[in-house]
C-alpha cells in the first residue's frame, strides 16, 4: 500500500512538470490553431541552458532559473518571428507552420548538440540543497516539493493572468476570433508574439524542472516529452490549460503506475498511447475542449 | 580498353556508394509511400509504423517459416495495407493535426508492441533475417511505383484524391465518396510502406524497434516537403538529395553531426519558406 501510495506521489510531481510543458503546447493552438513542434526544443535548451549558468557562470539556481526561463521566452519569439509569421497569410498555414517549426526545431536540437555537446549532462550535486523526509513510510523530497510549488505556481499566475490581466483578455479575444478582435483594436500581431513568449518561457521551466528532478539533460531529451505533450493536450482538449493541467498528472499518474502494476517499463508509454488514440477516436474534443474537430 | 575501364569505373562506383544507393531506392519508396496519403490531403505519421509491420511480417515469414523472398514482399504489403484499412475507417474522420497526432500514437503503440513481442525479437530487433534484396530489386519496385503513381494521377482515382486535397467538402458535395477516398490513399500508401520495410529488413539483415518511430515518421514529411508534393517525382528527389546529403557535405569537408543535422534543418525551413512546392519547382514550369 505504501509502494502504491509513493507511485501516485511521485506520478503527480511528474505530471506537473508535463502539465507544464502541455501548457505551452495548447497556449499557442488554443490562440492560432497550430501545433508548434519547436516547443520540445524550447524544453531542452532552457534546462541546458540553466545548466550552463549554474555550471559554467557558478550561479545560484535561483537565478540561473528567471534568466533560462527568460532566454526561453525570446527562443519563442524567434519561433514565431522565424517559422509563423512569415506563413501566416498562405492557404495551407496550419501545416505548413506545422513543417517549418519541425525544421526550427532540428535547428535548435542541431545548436544544442553542437554547443553543450551529445553527452547526458547533469546539474551538480550541490545545485540545490534536497532534504528527505519519511512520512508515514512515504519518501518525499525537498526539491519534489519545490518542483511541485514551482509549477502551481506558474501555472495559477497564468490562469489569474488570462482572466484578469489586460494583456490575457487580449489573448483570449484573439483566440476566440482574430479578425472581431483585430476590428476591437487588439494589437493581434504583438499578442500573438507575447503568447508565445509565454509559451516558450512554460516550456523551458517545465525543462529545466524536468532536469532538476531527474538530474540528467541530454540534447534529445525533447524527443519522448514532445510526444507525451501532445498526448496531454489531446487527453485535456486542445486549447484548454485546466485540461493540460489535469492532462499532464492523469499522464505521469498512468506512467507511474503502469510500471508498478505491469512490474516492467516496457509498457510504460503503451497504456498512455493507447488511451491518446482511444479519446482521438471517441472523444476527439478530449475531456475539457469544445472544439469541433471531426469533419462537420 | 575504354568499356572495361568503364565497368571497373562502375564496380568502383558501386562498390563505395552501393549501400547509400541501395538506401536511396529504399527512401524514396518510403517517401512515395507518404506521398500518396498526402495527395489526398491526409497528414499521416503512421507510415514509418506500417513500414514496420512489413518489415516484421516479412522478416518472420523467411526466417522461421522459409517463405520464398517475393511471397514475404506480397504479404508484408498485404498486411500492412490490411491494418491501414482497419485503422484507416475510423480514423480518416480526424482531420489535419488531429489525423496526425492520432497516426502518430498508432505508430507508437506499434513501436512499443514491437518492443515487447516475443516473435519480433524485442528491443534488440529481428535478425539474423537472411540478405535476399538487391539493388536491382528496390530500383525495380521503385520504377514501378512511379509508374503506378503517374497512371493513378491521370485516373479516376487520382483526381478524386486531388478533388479531396483541394477541397474536402466540395468534394463530396460533389459526389465523391471522400471516406472511400481517404482510406483508399491511406492504405496504398501503407502498402507501399510495407513493402518498402521488407525490403530494407532484407538488406540490412535487421529491423528494430528504434528504426520506425517518430523520427522515422518526420523524416518522411521531410522528404516530401523538400521535394515537393505536386509530383510524384517530388519525394524521390527530396529522399535521394537528403539521404545523400551527408555524403555531399564529407565532400565539402563537413564531418560533424550536429552540423549535418542543422544544414537538414535549415534546407527544410528555407524550402518551407520560399519553395512551398518543394525543389521540383525550380525545375517545372508547371503550376497546376
Amino acid at each position: 500500500m505504501n509502494l502504491f501510495a509513493q507511485q501516485l506521489i511521485n506520478g503527480i510531481f511528474i505530471g506537473s512538470v508535463y502539465g507544464l510543458f502541455a501548457i505551452g503546447y495548447t497556449l499557442v493552438f488554443g490562440v492560432l490553431d497550430i501545433l508548434n513542434l519547436a516547443h520540445a526544443a524550447v524544453f531542452t535548451l532552457g534546462g541546458l541552458v540553466a545548466l550552463w549558468l549554474v555550471q559554467s557562470a557558478e550561479m545560484s539556481i535561483w537565478v540561473a532559473f528567471p534568466l533560462a526561463t527568460l532566454f526561453s521566452g525570446i527562443l519563442g519569439l524567434i519561433i514565431n518571428a522565424v517559422a509563423f509569421v512569415p506563413l501566416r497569410h498562405r492557404p495551407d498555414t496550419y501545416f505548413s507552420g506545422l513543417i517549418s517549426s519541425i525544421a526550427l526545431a532540428i535547428v535548435f536540437e542541431s545548436a544544442a548538440i553542437g554547443i553543450f555537446g551529445a553527452r547526458t549532462v547533469r546539474f551538480p550535486i550541490s545545485t540545490i540543497a534536497v532534504h528527505i523526509w519519511q512520512i508515514a513510510g512515504v519518501t518525499i523530497t525537498s526539491l519534489q516539493i519545490e518542483i511541485v510549488m514551482i509549477a502551481a505556481c506558474l501555472m495559477a499566475g497564468l490562469t489569474r493572468f488570462l482572466r484578469r490581466s489586460r494583456s490575457g483578455k487580449a489573448i483570449r479575444a484573439v483566440a476566440e476570433n482574430e479578425r472581431a478582435a483585430r476590428l476591437l483594436g487588439v494589437h493581434v500581431d504583438g499578442i500573438i508574439a507575447f503568447t508565445f513568449f509565454i509559451s516558450s518561457a512554460l516550456g523551458g521551466a517545465a525543462g529545466i524542472l524536468f532536469g532538476l528532478y531527474f538530474g540528467a539533460l541530454s540534447p534529445d531529451m525533447g524527443r519522448s516529452i514532445e510526444l507525451k505533450g501532445l498526448a496531454v493536450i489531446v487527453l485535456g482538449g486542445m486549447g484548454s490549460i485546466p485540461g493540460a493541467i489535469i492532462g499532464g498528472i492523469a499522464f505521469g499518474l498512468s506512467e507511474v503506475l503502469t510500471v508498478a502494476i505491469s512490474g516492467t517499463s516496457n509498457l510504460r508509454d503503451a497504456v498512455a498511447f493507447t488511451v491518446l488514440f482511444a479519446i482521438l477516436l471517441l472523444r476527439p474534443s478530449g475531456l475539457f475542449g469544445r472544439r469541433q474537430i471531426r469533419e462537420t | 580498353m575504354i568499356p572495361m575501364d568503364l565497368n571497373h569505373i562502375f564496380t568502383q562506383f558501386y562498390a563505395v556508394y552501393g549501400s547509400l544507393i541501395n538506401f536511396i531506392g529504399i527512401n524514396s519508396l518510403l517517401a512515395i509511400s507518404l506521398y500518396v496519403t498526402l495527395s489526398a490531403g491526409q497528414l499521416s505519421l503512421g507510415n514509418a509504423a506500417f513500414a514496420g509491420i512489413g518489415g516484421y511480417t516479412a522478416g518472420i515469414l523467411t526466417m522461421y517459416l522459409n517463405v520464398p523472398y517475393i511471397v514475404a514482399l506480397f504479404a508484408a504489403a498485404l498486411m500492412s495495407g490490411a491494418i491501414a484499412m482497419i485503422l484507416g475507417f475510423p480514423v480518416l474522420r480526424l482531420r489535419g493535426v488531429f489525423l496526425a497526432i492520432a497516426t502518430l500514437a498508432f505508430g507508437e503503440v506499434v513501436r512499443i508492441l514491437a518492443i515487447n513481442l516475443q516473435i519480433t525479437g524485442g528491443a534488440e530487433g529481428l535478425t539474423p533475417i537472411p540478405d535476399k534484396t538487391q539493388a536491382w530489386m528496390i530500383f525495380t519496385a521503385l520504377a514501378l511505383t512511379g509508374y503506378f503513381m503517374a497512371v493513378l494521377r491521370r485516373s479516376r482515382i487520382g483526381w478524386s484524391f486531388a478533388s479531396i486535397r483541394e477541397d474536402e467538402t466540395a468534394a463530396k458535395a460533389m459526389g465523391i465518396n471522400t471516406t472511400w477516398y481517404k482510406t483508399l490513399a491511406f492504405t496504398i500508401g501503407a502498402m507501399i510502406a510495407g513493402l518498402a520495410g521488407a525490403m530494407s529488413a532484407h538488406l540490412n539483415y535487421i529491423i528494430t524497434p528504434g528504426e520506425f518511430g517518430f523520427s522515422a515518421a518526420v523524416q518522411l514529411l521531410i522528404f516530401n516537403i523538400v521535394g515537393g508534393t505536386r509530383v510524384w517525382y517530388g519525394p524521390i528527389l527530396g529522399a535521394a538529395l537528403l539521404t545523400a546529403l551527408p555524403e555531399i557535405l564529407r565532400g565539402f569537408g563537413v564531418t560533424a553531426g550536429p552540423v549535418r543535422m542543422g544544414v537538414n534543418g535549415f534546407i527544410l525551413l528555407m524550402v518551407i519558406l520560399f519553395l512551398p512546392n518543394g525543389l521540383v519547382s525550380l525545375f517545372s514550369h508547371n503550376k497546376d
